[in-house]
């Protein structure tokens, strides 16, 4: 009863204050802002095309209850507690029947499987790299792959996905150029493979940056961790080095890792942005990139709300999981 | 500071190489205050012209000299990051300071909210934010918005570096000699903050310099303003990609890449000088 009360309970508390203050901030920006939203949406939407009459009616309506303009304040942030807890996020602006939680629906899969799968090997081979090169520093394999890391990782990102699309989408045209799979979306082996040879350029480039970085961060752990005294003192006894390194260093680093592991598989929901545009993926990231394009505020709140969900929930599993990776966190 | 300064200028090659970047950045900075057209002139060259002697950079497609609006695009990018770090600093060090000295309930609720603040997804919330005030944005807001999203971790960071200082001996004797609380605070704790405020002002800079690209690219920012992001945007706009001007989108580019590998530097030689353990292993491998 202790764990639950000392454990569970905080870590929950935790979890439903950042949700709490997510959805505040999310439903606080319109209405702080200069700007009124609707009439700016409307004009747009109905500048460049002819609707008919009651449609914009409906539109302008769905649109008035979609920022919970109806009633005082208090009456619009109930209101809008009861939407997202439904999951209704009303209709998509820019393709107005469609709902945002369908188009949200359709593309999370997508992102998912592509950043789930490429952040999940970034951080392994990370971390394998990184704290192989901390541990014997003086190594040749070493220097040349901390020199490599050094130079890669500042080159922004747009860069570096931009080179590889160039490169092999039209200097050696061996991956397709946009798309995230050929043909009907059916379990046979043809489609997953199309779907493996669309998503290998992408997965490729999130790789690359994603290595870089945990290169840099788990090397500098191994460096403070090798100069421990219990480190000094197992290669006294004549431990190997290889357990040293894999059963007392590399678990002993693990715990900032698994956070920063959670906290980015967190950051999935809110997708790839840049990956997704350059490469033409149809994720999460196209998704806001379209929304962005055509000032579709229900659907860049929508996904707003859905990375502060996917984020919070992440931490709280990562929070949860600290136990089971570092018993010293169970006596606290 | 200056002391230190100088001598990780002179004992750490990541920070001097990093220094001397940003020193030519500045210059490049300063360069913008000689130039013979101003900012917002179109025309006032021949357009799409590729570098050349009397070209530097070559020109845009609206007829400006790409040189001469990479200096004012580099000096308003720098200037809404800096608004937007000394804004997040500043939040930043007063929360951790107030939540590290009051301690007790206060600690625990303010704590609470910088950690649902640390794990809030600042990306989609700015792209919110800016797309509602699209056209209504200035340089100016942008810096500010920047600034408020950015305090949370620096804010936990000095607050435990102010829990431990508040525990060591100097300030039990600052106490004991009858000084006050915030005569303690600035001159004896303070110090001690001044290299990791230099270590996060860098990522900050990062951050803010990053978050402006990534939103001008998408056209959320305030585009009648040369930074770096909107010249990648109007760039874009005139299709210089498929047109074959790379220059356009060439030097916007390259001075984002110049200016973030200096400030990676300088953060490299500056944590490599704030981490003591590392420090002292670092010793030992010179000495054997």
């Amino acid at each position: 009863m202790t764990l639950l009360k000392e454990f569970f309970l905080p870590r929950f508390v935790q979890w439903l204050v950042v949700i709490f203050i997510g959805v505040t901030v999310t439903f606080l920006i319109p209405r702080l802002s200069p700007v009124n939203p609707i009439d700016q949406a409307m004009t747009r939407l109905t500048s460049f095309q002819n609707r008919d009459p009651q449609a914009t009616v409906a539109l302008r309506e769905s649109l008035q209850d979609l920022y919970g303009l109806n009633g005082n304040i208090f009456e619009q942030y109930i209101n809008f507690w009861k939407r997202v807890l439904r999951g209704d996020l009303g209709p998509s602006f820019s393709s107005f029947p469609a709902k945002v939680s369908d188009l949200i629906g359709n593309s999370i899969a997508w992102t998912v499987g592509l950043l789930a799968t490429s952040t999940i090997l970034a951080w392994v081979l990370g971390i394998i790299f990184g704290s192989l090169a901390g541990y014997f520093p003086n190594r040749w394999w070493a220097r040349l792959m901390e020199s490599s890391v050094i130079t890669v990782y500042p080159v922004p990102y747009y860069i570096l996905s931009f080179v590889l699309l160039m490169a092999f989408t039209y200097y050696l045209p061996i991956f397709p150029l946009v798309g995230g799979g050929q043909g009907l979306p059916r379990l046979t082996l043809d489609y997953i493979g199309s779907v493996l040879f669309h998503s290998f350029l992408p997965a490729v480039s999130i790789i690359i940056g994603g290595v870089a970085f945990r290169f840099i961060v788990s090397k500098a752990l191994t460096t403070s961790e090798r100069s421990s005294d219990y480190v000094q003192y197992a290669e006294m006894a004549a431990i190997p080095k290889r357990k040293i390194l894999i059963s007392y260093i590399i678990r002993n680093t693990m715990l900032p890792q698994v956070t920063d592991l959670g906290l980015s598989l967190g950051t999935i929901f809110e997708g790839a942005l840049i990956t997704e545009v350059v490469f033409g993926y149809p994720g999460l990231g196209n998704t806001l990139y379209n929304a962005v394009n055509s000032s579709d505020y229900n659907l860049i709140m929508g996904i707003t709300l859905l990375s502060i969900v996917g984020i919070a929930t992440a931490s709280l599993l990562v929070d949860l999981s600290y136990p089971l990776f570092d018993p010293r966190v169970r006596y606290r | 500071m200056l002391l230190t300064i100088r001598d990780l200028f002179r004992f750490s090659p990541a920070f001097r190489y990093g220094a001397i970047i940003l020193a030519l950045v500045f210059v490049l900075v300063g360069l913008s205050f000689f130039s013979p057209y101003e900012p917002d002139v179109n025309r006032a060259v021949p357009r799409n012209k590729p570098p050349s002697d009397v070209y530097v950079f070559g020109t845009n497609s609206n007829g400006q000299d790409v040189f001469w609006m990479l200096t004012f695009a580099v000096r308003n990018s720098l200037l809404v990051a800096s608004l937007a770090v000394v804004i997040g600093r500043g939040i930043g060090v007063l929360l951790g300071m107030i939540s590290g000295y009051l301690g007790g309930r206060v600690d625990r609720v303010l704590s609470s909210i910088v950690d649902s603040f640390i794990v809030m997804p600042r990306l989609p919330l700015l792209i919110l934010i800016a797309s509602i005030l699209r056209g209504q944005m200035t340089m100016a807001s942008l810096g500010v918005l920047l600034g408020l999203l950015d305090w949370a971790y620096p804010s936990k960071r000095y607050r435990a570096q102010i829990l431990s200082l508040r525990e060591r001996g100097f300030t039990d004797t600052a106490v004991f000699a009858g000084m006050g609380t915030l005569k303690i605070v600035v001159q004896e704790h303070l110090p001690f903050l001044i290299p990791f405020l230099l270590a996060d002002m860098v990522s900050g800079f990062l951050f803010a310099i990053g978050f402006e690209i990534t939103l001008s690219v998408l056209g959320l920012s305030d585009l009648s303003t040369q930074s770096i992001g909107t010249m990648i945007y109007w760039g874009n706009y005139y299709q210089a990609l498929l047109s074959n001007r790379i220059w356009i989108l060439a030097a916007p580019i390259g001075a984002s890449i110049v200016i973030v590998v200096g400030f990676y530097l300088v953060s490299l030689g500056l944590s490599r000088y704030l981490d003591p353990r590392t420090r002292l292993l670092r010793l030992q491998v010179k000495t054997t």
